[in-house]
């Protein structure tokens, strides 16, 4: 039960520039969230990621563009009129207050009656697991603890949009993996617009309804965990989700009898006819081949329903062992290719191996544009 | 199974000498800065007779003789003044220097380092040179002779100081506290006077005791500035040069004594906020 009756509302940036003196954070930002949706803003450090979370949320003023909150413009509206909340990085759960005071305040500024700010509070602190902090100070909370204090103060104002700036980031291994549940099943239970700013893919991967892929103050994706994984629009996006990382081979395009060459510096991997209309452009051209860890197979490990396929020799030259699976650095004459197999299979260091490429997973990239042709 | 511990005598001998040495130390430090204290007091305290007997170091028999001249003669309301002045410079420095050390610490602006070097700068300036000017400045505008006066002037020297400090103490309340309360309905002033100004107030009360002793002691720009309206160090300061030693003592004694006072209070204060805002 979500208390009271909320909208949610839609969030959309139009052109957003944000320029900090000389250096430029933002680069123009174009984005639409839906109603109720949880969307994840994913990119490294400096990518402008928190800077956008921060113009959505009223505390920076963009230098171009717009932000609007279903139909209003919200561009020039301070903070406190937005009817956002926001989960900071640091929690920022006020020192000077018990637990109980912290998730009530922003009721009390709303002068919300004081048998429904306990009633709330409660509400709250139950969802949150923390009825028995609630007149505790924030210096005797864990970090785990403090981090749900900020999450039951987010979400008691029933805001319309719920702003999370990487508020996993700072809790052990375990404990981030048990709040990414409870945020995501936290969310879809009260149905706030979410927007969630992180830079750890694999809690975009699990949490996001839709990722945006942010690098250099530019949107370089916006997709749902499926797409940006299976149909990364450009290298940036294919190199930044997934891990092991992509591998990236410049290859020369080659027309060839029944298909098409894809000639490296050392193998030739052969694609099936139907190919040839996609990349006649590119024929006698430079382009970057992707292709990731987990697509490619030692023999002996290759599915049994793999349509089109083709091989590549090479030398094992690590191997690194990480028990659910064993990651294999392959040389082939001039590159290392980086394959990712069952934790069963231990090839040695020095080994000869034959590696299947599964071609329907593999990804072409112009080189100029470095954007997805296939 | 139990084994044999083996203690060897001269760990023992060495962890009290250890002891020792430092219990020495220490003592050596509280004498450094408290057998002034002392002697202050019981020289303020002690009879004539037995001060001026050479045989006799520690005085036994003590009265309130000096103490009750001083008064008589006006430092009641000296120490009143003082007290005046005290808490109006820390109204006015704070009322001008808190908004200014906010500024310096949440805003990038152009020539904020140089502005920063220039406030430093101005108590380069000696209170001798200026102290004149300032008296005629002060007799044209009606605050000569005036506890106003006096605080204004003190409230310039104090000034450079407070905004330093307070500017240091709200930068290390982390910003992010005062956004949160932005997010959560307060407009700029509400989220500094709810949020920042509480997790600040330890700091500031030290610097308000800083401002606090600085104005009580300072003696130059008071004694200058006023006639009849003198604060406690300018009126001792006017009394003594031609009195008996037990009444400088005596007039040491009830400097040091609200000042004392007003630390230990205030420190108190300051401890208990520490312990909350700072774990």
């Amino acid at each position: 039960m979500f208390m009271g009756d909320t909208y949610m509302v839609d969030v959309h940036l139009r052109g957003v520039v944000k320029r900090f003196g000389k250096t430029i954070a933002l680069r123009g930002i174009d984005l639409d969230i839906n109603d109720g949706e949880f969307v994840v803003l994913l990119g490294p450090s400096g990518c402008g990621k928190t800077t956008t979370l921060r113009i959505i949320a009223g505390l920076e003023k963009p230098t171009k563009g717009k932000v609007i909150f279903g139909n209003r413009d919200v561009t020039y509206l301070p903070p406190r009129e937005r009817n956002i909340s926001m989960v900071f990085q640091s929690y920022a759960v006020w020192p000077h207050m018990t637990v109980y005071d912290n998730i009530a305040f922003p009721l009390k500024i709303k002068k919300v009656p004081k048998e429904e700010i306990d009633k709330r509070v409660k509400w709250a602190a139950e969802l949150l697991q923390i009825s028995e902090l609630l007149n505790r100070y924030p210096h005797q909370l864990s970090g785990g603890q403090r981090q749900r204090v900020a999450v039951a103060r987010a979400i008691v104002v029933e805001p319309q949009v719920l702003l999370m700036d990487e508020p996993l980031s700072n809790l052990d291994a375990l404990l981030r993996v048990k709040m990414r549940s409870e945020i995501k099943k936290l969310q879809r239970r009260i149905k706030v617009t979410t927007i969630y700013v992180t830079h750890d893919q694999v809690e975009a991967m699990t949490m996001g309804d839709r990722i945006a892929v942010m690098n250099a103050g530019k949107i370089m994706q916006v997709g749902t965990p499926w797409e940006i994984y299976n149909k990364p629009a450009n290298v940036f996006v294919a190199g930044f989700i997934g891990s092991p990382q992509m591998n990236f081979i410049d290859v020369t395009i080659e027309e060839a009898q029944d298909g098409v060459n894809l000639v490296s510096s050392d193998f030739t991997i052969k694609l099936p006819q139907e190919y040839i209309s996609l990349l006649k452009d590119y024929v006698g051209k430079t382009m970057i081949l992707g292709i990731r860890p987990e697509h490619m197979y030692p023999l002996g490990y290759v599915p049994a329903n793999l349509q089109k396929k083709d091989k590549i020799k090479g030398v094992v030259d690590f191997v690194e062992a990480l028990g659910s699976d064993t990651i294999i650095h392959l040389n082939t004459g001039s590159k290392i290719i980086v394959v990712k197999t069952s934790g069963t299979y231990r090839p040695k260091i020095g080994e000869e191996l034959e590696i299947v490429i599964d071609l329907d997973k593999i990804h072409l990239f112009d080189k100029n544009t470095e954007k997805a042709i296939i | 199974m139990s084994r044999e511990v083996l203690v060897k005598k001269s760990d023992i001998v060495k962890y009290y000498l250890r002891k020792i040495i430092i219990a020495g130390l220490v003592t050596i430090a509280v004498t450094w800065v408290a057998l002034p204290f002392i002697m202050t007091i019981i020289y303020a305290l002690s009879d004539p007779d037995q001060y001026y007997d050479p045989h006799i170091v520690i005085p036994t028999r003590y009265t309130l003789e000096h103490i009750h001249k001083l008064i008589v003669l006006g430092a009641w309301n000296a120490t009143i003044n003082s007290v005046i002045v005290a808490v109006l410079t820390i109204l006015f420095s704070f009322a001008i220097g808190l908004p200014a050390g906010y500024a310096f610490a949440r805003y990038a602006f152009k020539g904020k380092d140089s502005l920063k070097l220039f406030i430093v700068a101005l108590r380069m300036f000696p209170m001798m040179v200026i102290a004149v000017p300032l008296l005629v400045l002060y007799f044209k505008l009606g605050l000569a002779d005036t506890l106003l006066g006096i605080a204004l002037a003190h409230t310039a020297m104090a000034l450079p100081f407070v905004i330093l400090i307070t500017s240091g103490i709200i930068a290390g309340v982390p910003v992010e506290y005062e956004e949160a309360g932005l997010v959560f309905g307060l407009n700029r002033i509400g989220a500094f006077f709810r949020i920042t100004l509480p997790l600040a107030l330890p700091g500031l009360a030290a610097a308000a005791i800083f401002t606090f002793i600085m104005s009580w002691n300072e003696v130059f720009i008071a004694a200058v500035l006023s006639f009849q309206n003198r604060t406690l160090p300018a009126f001792i300061l006017n009394l003594i040069g031609g009195a008996t030693d037990f009444i400088k003592f005596a007039g040491a004694f009830i400097m040091v004594i609200p000042a004392l006072v007003f630390v230990f209070v205030a420190g108190k204060y300051l401890v208990r906020m520490w312990g909350i805002t700072l774990k």
